[in-house]
């Protein structure tokens, strides 16, 4: 189980000169009880995690998602009927569920894209969905501002954003260039290769090496961004993540078959049967740690203390320095500092 | 002796004959998305590698790449019979971020050769006419959507009344049995849907036997084929040598009618159906074209010549009249009237020589 800090508190107004103090010397205090303490508060309280898939249609996303989290939380599960028609624009559609593990409650939102590069003319079709990342920020900016605050505000910001690359094997298009550049500076971008199950194993590694060249030349980062490395230890583990492992290609299923007398997630063809978690047949099971067991709360400290505060600092500054009064036509809400 | 016997019955022997010495052009066109097996297809389809200098630009190259039209030729030979194929691919199709209007480039381009063919059908010299008309066009759709997007129904509105269409799934080893039947079932009902008319495998012939009719009915359904293309030999996971794709999974074998279409599709664009698609393409969508564009040339005069010459077409017993397209006729008249005009200047001149030597004879006479 990773350990679950909570959201940082405000610093206070003066600061604490440190004092240490070896306890071996003095006997046994208790202060590492507080991550007992901790623990059990976060798992009384649960947690948010907003996650949002983005890319063509057809290219497994909703799959994909189900998997991640062993559930049907995503937009195929709900009554969303699979015939309908492309929309014209992009739609946003959030979906939320409670999820349990261990004691631990997590509300899962899934954020799904619909229409996203499905049409002939697909420009700017990353602008509405820009728009809704700025709008959560919005949100939460207006429920910091408050006089009465809510003791734990309600966190709608995107905390991650799977970008799903299609597997055409020669490099990325146009578009996906398009949308990573426009949105990387705003929300933690991770880029997947979808149904990877397309590619052989030489395929798959040179498509990799082509896709990171690429988005290196063109100066997009992608989480986790090199900058926010914050000790030698994060650096040398993303290192290897950012220089071998990404972008992961995977296969979703939620189909469950019987293979050498265990039942594994996989999806069965007539030349055999791809295993989703056999590190040997795809990198889902790499995506799956990443995502959930080892940078879950990364991801969130990110979003909140980087992309969050870059969205305040302009907001700020826009309103010359003053926090920002309602801009909602419906809410006359004025705060005053 | 056989008093009955004439002989004509050796009649399709001898077309064979020509045929063969004359040899066979084929242009066959493909286009789609990048990256959706096509020249992966077509070097396994000829067994030939008739891309290895291409180059594949990247992503931010292509933001401003606008489609271009690339032919390729060569010429195969098999058991005497050769056969010159063009290769027409369409580099830049679906690439860019907007794609409007981007399949005007290949609508040109087919409407083109057939304008060319016109014109040299219409020419003084008619023995050695190039035909470089798109006899049929390949066109891929993506194993990962679900059924035509709108950039695939757009193209294909555009194009199918001027060329053969057979729908193909690429890389259709991103499906399993299941997923392949509900895709093609969806493309075909958006066919029907969008009434875009695809090539028709004719009916086979009523004498031939039941087995042979159900394996054409069967190659018939499974249009859209699904294919998967390899030009690598590798084993199979047991001792067996197979073109395909080795995974770590298992290997998918390209000639194995259980994993892909790609037997049927070559059977019935290569083995079978080569020639009823150069007919096709000749009989339906050229005439169709060419009257459409005498039809637009129409002045008084010129309709009557046209109308006159597509019902000389029609009747078997006349000859077709040579008919050339207007801008020809007229430039055959100017150029008459200027040797004309040339003609009458020497006559004159010539007179007017005459006349003076003549009129100085009397002088030199009367002195």
């Amino acid at each position: 189980m990773s350990e679950l800090v909570p959201e940082p508190r405000p610093k206070p107004a003066v600061p604490m000169k440190p004092v240490s103090i070896n306890s071996n010397l003095l006997g046994y205090i208790g202060i590492d009880t507080i991550i007992e303490q901790m623990r059990k508060k976060t798992m009384k309280t649960g947690f948010d995690f907003n996650i949002m898939v983005v890319g063509q249609s057809g290219l497994g996303k909703s799959t994909l998602v189900n998997t991640l989290f062993k559930s049907q939380v995503s937009r195929k599960a709900s009554s969303w009927n699979r015939e309908e028609k492309i929309p014209k624009t992009v739609e946003i559609k959030a979906i939320g569920h409670v999820i349990e593990e261990g004691g631990v409650k997590m509300k899962l939102t899934v954020i799904d894209t619909p229409g996203f590069g499905d049409q002939i003319n697909n420009e700017n079709c990353w602008e509405p969905i820009e728009k809704y990342i700025n709008e959560q920020y919005e949100k939460f900016l207006k429920e910091e501002v408050n006089i009465a605050r809510k003791k734990r505000i309600p966190d709608t910001r995107v905390h991650c954003c799977l970008y799903f690359i299609s597997p055409t094997g020669h490099s990325l298009r146009p578009l996906d260039l398009e949308f990573m550049k426009h949105l990387s500076k705003v929300v933690n971008i991770i880029p997947v290769i979808a149904k990877a199950d397309t590619m052989t194993l030489e395929e798959k590694s040179e498509f990799k090496q082509r896709v990171r060249k690429e988005l290196e030349v063109n100066g997009i980062e992608f989480y986790p961004q090199k900058e926010f490395d914050e000790d030698l230890e994060d650096k040398t583990e993303n290192d290897k993540i950012r220089q071998e492992s990404m972008p992961f290609a995977v296969v979703g299923s939620d189909r469950e078959y019987q293979v050498n007398g265990k039942r594994v997630l996989g999806r069965k063809t007539p030349w055999g049967i791809i295993e989703v978690e056999n590190l040997n047949h795809c990198e889902f099971a790499l995506l799956r740690d990443f995502v959930i067991r080892t940078h879950l709360q990364d991801l969130k400290e990110v979003t909140h203390n980087i992309h969050y505060e870059t969205y305040r600092a302009k907001r700020l500054n826009d309103n010359g320095g003053l926090p920002p009064v309602s801009v909602d036509t419906e809410e006359s809400h004025d705060s005053n500092p | 002796m056989d008093k009955e016997y004439v002989g004509f019955a050796a009649l399709p022997n001898q077309l064979h004959r020509k045929s063969v010495k004359k040899g066979f052009d084929f242009t066959l066109m493909v286009a789609g998305e990048s990256g959706l097996g096509k020249s992966t297809l077509i070097n396994s389809l000829f067994l030939t590698n008739l891309y290895e200098d291409r180059q594949m630009p990247d992503a931010s190259a292509r933001l401003t790449q606008t489609l271009t039209i690339e032919r390729r030729g060569v010429e195969i030979e098999e058991g005497g019979i050769k056969v010159k194929l063009t290769l027409v691919d369409t580099p830049g199709f679906g690439d860019s971020v907007d794609c409007s209007d981007c399949w005007l480039p290949v609508v040109h381009f087919i409407e083109e050769q057939f304008e060319q063919y016109l014109r040299d059908e219409s020419g003084l010299n008619r023995k050695n006419i190039q035909d470089s008309r798109v006899h049929c066009c390949l066109y891929f759709i993506s194993p990962f959507g679900r059924g035509l997007r709108p950039l695939d129904v757009a193209f294909l509105r555009a194009v199918h009344e001027k060329v053969n269409i057979i729908p193909v799934i690429g890389k259709a080893d991103a499906l399993n049995p299941k997923e392949t039947q509900v895709l093609k079932q969806k493309i075909r009902d958006q066919l029907k849907e969008e009434e875009i008319n695809i090539y028709q495998f004719p009916e086979c012939d009523s004498d031939e036997d039941e087995e042979f009719k159900k394996q054409d009915e069967e190659m018939k359904g499974s249009i859209p084929f699904a294919v998967v293309g390899s030009c690598e030999v590798v084993r199979d996971g047991g001792t067996r040598l197979v073109r395909g794709r080795r995974y770590s999974w298992g290997t998918v074998e390209v000639e194995n009618p259980h994993h892909c279409d790609f037997l049927n599709l070559r059977r019935m664009l290569v083995q079978t159906h080569l020639q009823d698609l150069k007919e096709v393409t000749h009989d339906l969508l050229y005439e169709g074209y060419r009257a459409r564009c005498l039809q637009s040339l129409a002045r008084p005069g010129a309709r009557d010549r046209a109308s006159r010459s597509k019902l000389s077409r029609q009747s078997a017993t006349e000859i077709p009249l040579p008919m050339l397209p207007l801008a020809e006729t007229e430039k055959l008249i100017r150029e008459k009237d200027e040797e004309l005009r040339r003609m009458q200047e020497m006559l004159e001149k010539m007179q007017a020589q005459m006349q003076q030597s003549q009129a100085q004879g009397e002088q030199t006479d009367a002195l």
